[in-house]
C-alpha cells in the first residue's frame, strides 16, 4: 500500500529539550491511526511534522510522496485547529468558506456544515458558540477541502456523548470511503471505537506500534503498592514509582510478583493490587523507558 | 494565487472592520497631528500647506504600516489559530498580499480626516488628478513600512513588537522630515534624512502633489529599502515556527 505519511529516524529538539527521538513511522493510505502518549509525550511535535509546521533536527519526513512544506502537497490533507483560537468576530460560514477556498476540490460550506450539524449557525459569529459548537466547527474544517488524509487533534474532547457518537460516526464514514485518518486521543475508549493501529509514543519515542487488541493487551497491567525498603530482583516488573514512601510496581503478572515477593523474604506492608488506568500504564511503560536511558 | 490573495484579504477586512475602534485609531493621530502642526503655522501658504498635508498622510500611513502591522502580526503568532493557518495549502503570498491590501485599505480611511481638514482650515490647493497620484505615492511608499512591519511582528512578541514599532516610528517621521520640512532641520539630519525611507516616501508624495522634483538619492533609498524589507519580512516568515508553547 502507499505510503501516505513517513518519518524517518526524525529527532526534533527544542533548545536542550529532546521532543522526538529517532521515530520512523509509516502511515499507509486507507489506515486509521491512533496516535495516544501522556501530555508532553510528543505527539503534538510529531502531528506539526507531518502538517508542516516545524521542520526536524534530522531525520526526514514526507506527506503524499513529497515535503509537507510544498502548499501543493498540503492540498491533500485535512487538519483541525484548536477551537480555543478561533476568529471570534467571523461568521461560521465566513470561516468555513475562508478555508474551503484553499482547496480546489470543495464539499461546499452549506453541505459541510449540515454534515456536522452546524448549517443552523452559519450566521452566528464565534464568538457566541458553545465550546461543543466550536469543537464542531473545528473538526468540520479539517474535511472542507475533501482530504485524502485528516490529522485530528483531539477531536472530540470537551463534547458530550451524543455529539462524540455523531462525530465518530462522520470520522468512520470518512474512514470507509477510503479517507486516511491519524487520530489523537487522551481515551482508550475514543481510539478502540475508531482505530485500527495505534502508536503510542512517550518521552519522543515509539513505544508499541500495534493493533489495538495488542496495545489493549499490554495496558491491561496492574498495579502492586506496597511499603517496603530495598526490593530483589522482581519478575514481570514494567515499571517502578516511589512517592510517600510508597513503592508501586507496574505489573502484568501480579500473582507470580507477590509469589516472589514472599519468597525472597523481604519485609513489606500496606500490600495492594489494583487495575491500572491507561493514563497509568503509560506513565509506567514511559518511566521505565526513562530509567533505562 | 490572486484568487487566494483576494479571500485572505476579504477575511482580514471582515475581521478589522467588526472592530471599528481600529480603524478609529488609524485616522486619528494624522488628523489631531494636522490641527496641532499644520492648521497653526502652515496654514497660509498654499504650497507649505500642500506639502504639510502631505507629509501628516505620510505619518498616518507609517503608524498604520510599522505599529498597525506589527502588533497584528505578532498578536496573530501568538493565537492557536496561526499556525492553523499555516497548515492551509498556500505559500506566505496570500496572506502577505492580504495583510498590506488591507493596511492601505486603512490608510486610504485614515487620509479622509486629514484632507479635510486641509480643505477646511488650510490654503492648501490641489486637483483631482494630483490628489489622486498623492495617494498612490503614498501607498507606494509606504510598501517598506509595511514590510518592516511583517518583518518585526514575525521576530519579536507581541509585547516587544509594540515598544520597538514606536521605537522605530518616531525617529522614522523627525529624520524622514515629517514633523519639520527637511531645509529647517540641521545639516548633519539632513544628510541622514536622504537614507532613511520616510524621506524618499514623502519625497514621492510631494512630487505627486505639488509637481517638484523628488530627490533622486531618497527615491533609490526608498527603492534599496523595500528590496532589504522584503527580503527580511520573508526571512523572518520563514524562519517562525510560531511559539512553542503558544
Amino acid at each position: 500500500m502507499t505510503v501516505l505519511a513517513r518519518s524517518a529516524e526524525v529527532t526534533r529538539r527544542y533548545g536542550g529539550v529532546l521532543a522526538l527521538d529517532r521515530v520512523s513511522i509509516d502511515i499507509r493510505a486507507g489506515e486509521l491511526v491512533g496516535l495516544l502518549g501522556p501530555n508532553g509525550a510528543g505527539k503534538s511535535t510529531l502531528i506539526n511534522l507531518f502538517v508542516g509546521l516545524r521542520r526536524p533536527t534530522s531525520g526526514t519526513v514526507e506527506l503524499f510522496g513529497g515535503s509537507p512544506l510544498d502548499p501543493l502537497i498540503r492540498r491533500n490533507i485535512g487538519v483541525t485547529p484548536q477551537e480555543t483560537g478561533l476568529p471570534e468576530v467571523l461568521r461560521v460560514g465566513e470561516i468555513a468558506d475562508f478555508v474551503s477556498a484553499h482547496f480546489p476540490d470543495r464539499v461546499g460550506t452549506p453541505e459541510l456544515l449540515e454534515r456536522f450539524g452546524l448549517q443552523d449557525l452559519i450566521k452566528r459569529q464565534v464568538g457566541g458558540l458553545s465550546g461543543g459548537q466550536r469543537r464542531r466547527l473545528a473538526v468540520a474544517l479539517a474535511f472542507a477541502g475533501r482530504p485524502k488524509m485528516v490529522f485530528l487533534d483531539e477531536p472530540t474532547t470537551g463534547l458530550d456523548v451524543e455529539a462524540r457518537r455523531a462525530l465518530w460516526d462522520g470520522i468512520r464514514a470518512f474512514h470507509d470511503d477510503g479517507g486516511t485518518v491519524l487520530l489523537t486521543s487522551h481515551y482508550l475508549e475514543e481510539i478502540e471505537a475508531l482505530a485500527q493501529r495505534v502508536v503510542v509514543v512517550g518521552h519522543g519515542r515509539v513505544l508499541a506500534d500495534d493493533t489495538v487488541r495488542a496495545v489493549r493487551d499490554m495496558v491491561g497491567v496492574r498495579r502492586v503498592s506496597l511499603n517496603a525498603g530495598a526490593l530483589p530482583e522482581l519478575p514481570g516488573v514494567l515499571g517502578v514509582e516511589h512517592d510517600d514512601g510508597r513503592t508501586h510496581l507496574v505489573t502484568t503478572d501480579p500473582d507470580r510478583l507477590v509469589v516472589e515477593l514472599v519468597r525472597s523474604g523481604t519485609p513489606f506492608s500496606g500490600l495492594e493490587i489494583r487495575p491500572t488506568t491507561l493514563e497509568e500504564a503509560f506513565l509506567a511503560i514511559t518511566s521505565k523507558e526513562s530509567t533505562r536511558v | 494565487m490572486s484568487d487566494l490573495i483576494l479571500v485572505h484579504t476579504r477575511y482580514q477586512v471582515l475581521e478589522q472592520m467588526r472592530i471599528p475602534i481600529s480603524w478609529v485609531a488609524s485616522a486619528f493621530f494624522p488628523a489631531a497631528s494636522m490641527l496641532a502642526f499644520v492648521v497653526p503655522f502652515a496654514a497660509d501658504d498654499p504650497t507649505a500647506a500642500t506639502r504639510a498635508t502631505g507629509a501628516m498622510m505620510m505619518i498616518g500611513a507609517i503608524s498604520a504600516a510599522l505599529i498597525g502591522l506589527s502588533i497584528t502580526v505578532s498578536q496573530d503568532r501568538e493565537q492557536p489559530w496561526n499556525p492553523y493557518l499555516r497548515t492551509l495549502p498556500a505559500g506566505p503570498l496570500p496572506r502577505f498580499a492580504g495583510r498590506i491590501i488591507t493596511t492601505m485599505a486603512i490608510m486610504v480611511v485614515a487620509v479622509i480626516p486629514v484632507l479635510v481638514i486641509a480643505a477646511l482650515f488650510t490654503e492648501a490647493a490641489i486637483t483631482w488628478p494630483r490628489l489622486l497620484m498623492g495617494v498612490a505615492a503614498l501607498l507606494a511608499g509606504s510598501v517598506p513600512f509595511m514590510l518592516i512591519g511583517l518583518f518585526i511582528g514575525f521576530v519579536l512578541p507581541s509585547k516587544a513588537a509594540i515598544a520597538v514599532s514606536q521605537l522605530l516610528f518616531f525617529p522614522m517621521c523627525i529624520l524622514g522630515g515629517l514633523f519639520l520640512p527637511p531645509q529647517m532641520m540641521p545639516d548633519f539630519v539632513q544628510t541622514i534624512s536622504l537614507y532613511v525611507p520616510s524621506r524618499g516616501a514623502v519625497e514621492l508624495v510631494w512630487s505627486a502633489t505639488t509637481g517638484t522634483a523628488a530627490d533622486t538619492v531618497g527615491l533609490v533609498m526608498l527603492a534599496v529599502w523595500t528590496v532589504a524589507a522584503a527580503v527580511a519580512a520573508v526571512w523572518a516568515y520563514r524562519r517562525d515556527e510560531g511559539r512553542r508553547f503558544a
